[in-house]
């Protein structure tokens, strides 16, 4: 037994604090598609249902985040729960949407197609990972451009998609010093995960492609093009296609 | 009507309370370090507390101002004048049209914030309009003040404290004040070390006992390399014979890291919204504001505190906050 006694274990949830305005339902202790549909379908539930109190519901690979207002949790419950902490208010409450028996309409996650050029200026790493791999880069571009990865999370930076499904053969340690400079648009294996750099930014992972698609605009509603539990499948582009999608 | 930017001083940023909602799409919550300082300066000005202020940090910027202007400045120690003459601290101020609001260099704490009536008039992105730095969006431009900025303010509500108004036209100061102040909880006077309560978390247990007991029974430095992302712990370093594995799920203002090198991280107002190492839990909520003023060099210790203290430390303190706000409504009146 290493792991704490969880304060509460249903069925399938268990709840933690993460501090005295925030929790963490665990629904899984391993990364599967299927926790990270989960999580998405959950989270939207929980995020719907208007909690008083609850900030905001972000799902990852296999838990959920809620931010609360602990003195909205408590003004907001029944006074005979009056001598109850927020957490123990707000878990009850939440514990009893999770276990509801109800149908979550739409919030299944979309495909997106992702044009990227590979290699080149567009993906500076390419031929250094295909060298790691003993293969080449047309091998990588194939391995990568085969699967259908699903997001995990969103983290790191504003839209950034942690994806899941990455082929073991591409699995690459990241760099061990990283780029002061990742341009916007990069594609990049970073250990078992690839994912797409939203914004210029610094990173440790290897890029081997950019896409023209623009990922993250704060002035766009929702402002990240993926969420959790989407799933992503990139198509090769050339130089003159990406500046041709580039330009529209 | 505006500040114009005279000195831009070290990091001066437009704040909120935070930029929620927007977490699932990796977009951080920033805003302010100090919380109750942030809340305190718009109160005393009659502004909403989720009004934008600015924060400054460890030597403050300078501006002239082409408009009377009602200001309150709270947080950390910072010298401020007006024309020459000290700004008094944690009360309403009307300063005279083209006077020079000169801050300099914070003599105890590390943070201040300056909040005008009615509120900087910034625009709002993502609901919030505090700047975000890496990002480039929200606050000033989505960066920190410049010299030359003229940072505009919203209009404000001319029937707050009549007594100030008709002091400054009677006067020839460049700024008039009331006698009384609020009271401020600035505990950055000490030598410390100071405590830091936490909640344990999800892997405290996954942690090795004499990790565990080294944590809670060693002194830590605040790192030089401390920011307002996140506060590096200077000490005993947490090194586990076998390292934690852990998925990466969702991280809190407050949340201590260790990652592989040991050295513990706090996580603040800039923090990304995921994170991937173990954590030993998360400082308090009423901590936090007291750890956003300490500077590099202050002396820490943890001490671990069960989820219903902390909570009910944090609704003490809420109550606390709300008789203040309705103390200070009734002399905005006067």
């Amino acid at each position: 037994m290493t792991d704490p006694a969880p304060r509460s274990r249903s069925a399938r949830f268990a709840f933690f604090p993460l501090g005295d305005r925030a929790l963490v339902i665990e629904l899984g202790a391993r990364v599967s598609e299927a926790l990270a549909a989960q999580a998405r379908r959950l989270s939207e539930r929980l995020a719907r249902a208007q909690v008083a109190g609850v900030r905001e519901v972000i799902p990852a690979f296999s838990s959920i985040t809620v931010h609360y207002e602990p003195l909205r949790v408590k003004q907001a419950a029944d006074p005979e729960d009056a001598g109850s902490a927020p957490f123990e208010l707000l878990q009850v409450r939440l514990q009893a949407l999770l276990e509801a028996d109800q149908e979550d309409a739409g919030a299944a996650g979309a495909l997106l197609e992702v044009p990227v050029c590979y290699g080149g200026d567009y993906g500076e790493d390419l031929d250094v990972l295909a060298l790691a791999h003993e293969m080449a880069p047309s091998k990588v571009v194939e391995l990568h451009t085969h699967p259908i990865y699903y997001v995990g999370m969103l983290g790191f930076m504003p839209g950034f998609p942690y994806l899941v499904g990455l082929d073991a053969r591409l699995v690459t340690p990241r760099r061990a010093t990283p780029r002061p400079q990742v341009a916007r648009g990069s594609v990049a294996i970073g250990g078992e995960h690839t994912g797409v750099y939203p914004l210029d930014s610094p990173g440790g992972w290897h890029v081997i492609g950019r896409t023209p698609l623009g990922l993250f605009d704060p002035r766009r509603q929702p402002p990240s093009l993926l969420q959790a539990g989407d799933r992503v499948r990139f198509v090769a582009i050339s130089p003159e296609r990406y500046q041709q999608l580039l330009a529209t | 009507m505006a500040l114009k930017v005279l000195r831009a001083g070290i990091l001066s940023t437009i704040q909120d309370l935070g930029r929620w909602g927007y977490q699932r799409f990796g977009v951080p919550v920033n805003g302010v370090m100090d919380e109750v300082s942030h809340r305190l300066a718009n109160i005393l000005v009659g502004n909403d507390e989720h009004a934008a202020t600015l924060e400054m940090t460890l030597v403050g910027p300078g501006f002239t101002l082409n408009t009377d202007t009602l200001l309150a400045v709270c947080g950390g120690d910072f010298e401020a004048r007006v024309n020459g003459e000290p700004l008094p601290k944690a009360r309403p101020v009307l300063v005279r049209a083209g006077s020079a609001l000169d801050f300099g260099p914070c003599r105890r704490g590390c943070r201040a914030y300056l909040a005008v009536a009615g509120g900087f008039e910034v625009e709002s992105v993502l609901d919030s309009r505090s700047t975000f730095l890496r990002g480039g969006f929200g606050g000033w431009q989505g960066r920190a003040l410049r010299r030359g900025d003229m940072l505009p303010t919203r209009h404000a509500d001319p029937a707050l404290y009549p007594s100030l108004h008709r002091k400054l036209r009677e006067q020839r100061t460049p700024m008039s004040f009331p006698t009384w102040s609020a009271t401020e909880r600035v505990e950055v006077l000490m030598p410390g070390p100071y405590l830091l309560r936490f909640v344990r978390g999800r892997q405290w247990t996954r942690f090795p006992e004499e990790s565990r007991e080294l944590f809670l029974s060693s002194e830590y430095r605040i790192g030089s390399n401390s920011d307002r992302q996140a506060y590096r712990l200077m000490g005993p370093l947490l090194l586990p014979r076998e390292p934690i594995e852990v998925i990466s799920a969702g991280v809190t203002f407050g949340t201590i890291q260790v990652p592989p090198d040991g050295e513990p991280i706090v996580l603040m107002a800039s923090r990304q919204t995921t994170g991937g190492y173990p954590r030993l839990g998360e400082v308090a909520s009423v901590d936090l504001p007291l750890l956003a003023q300490l500077p590099a060099g202050a002396r820490v210790r943890c001490q671990a505190v069960e989820l219903a203290v902390a909570q009910t430390l944090l609704l003490e303190r809420e109550r606390e906050m709300a008789r203040m706000r309705e103390a200070l409504a009734m002399r905005t009146s006067t």
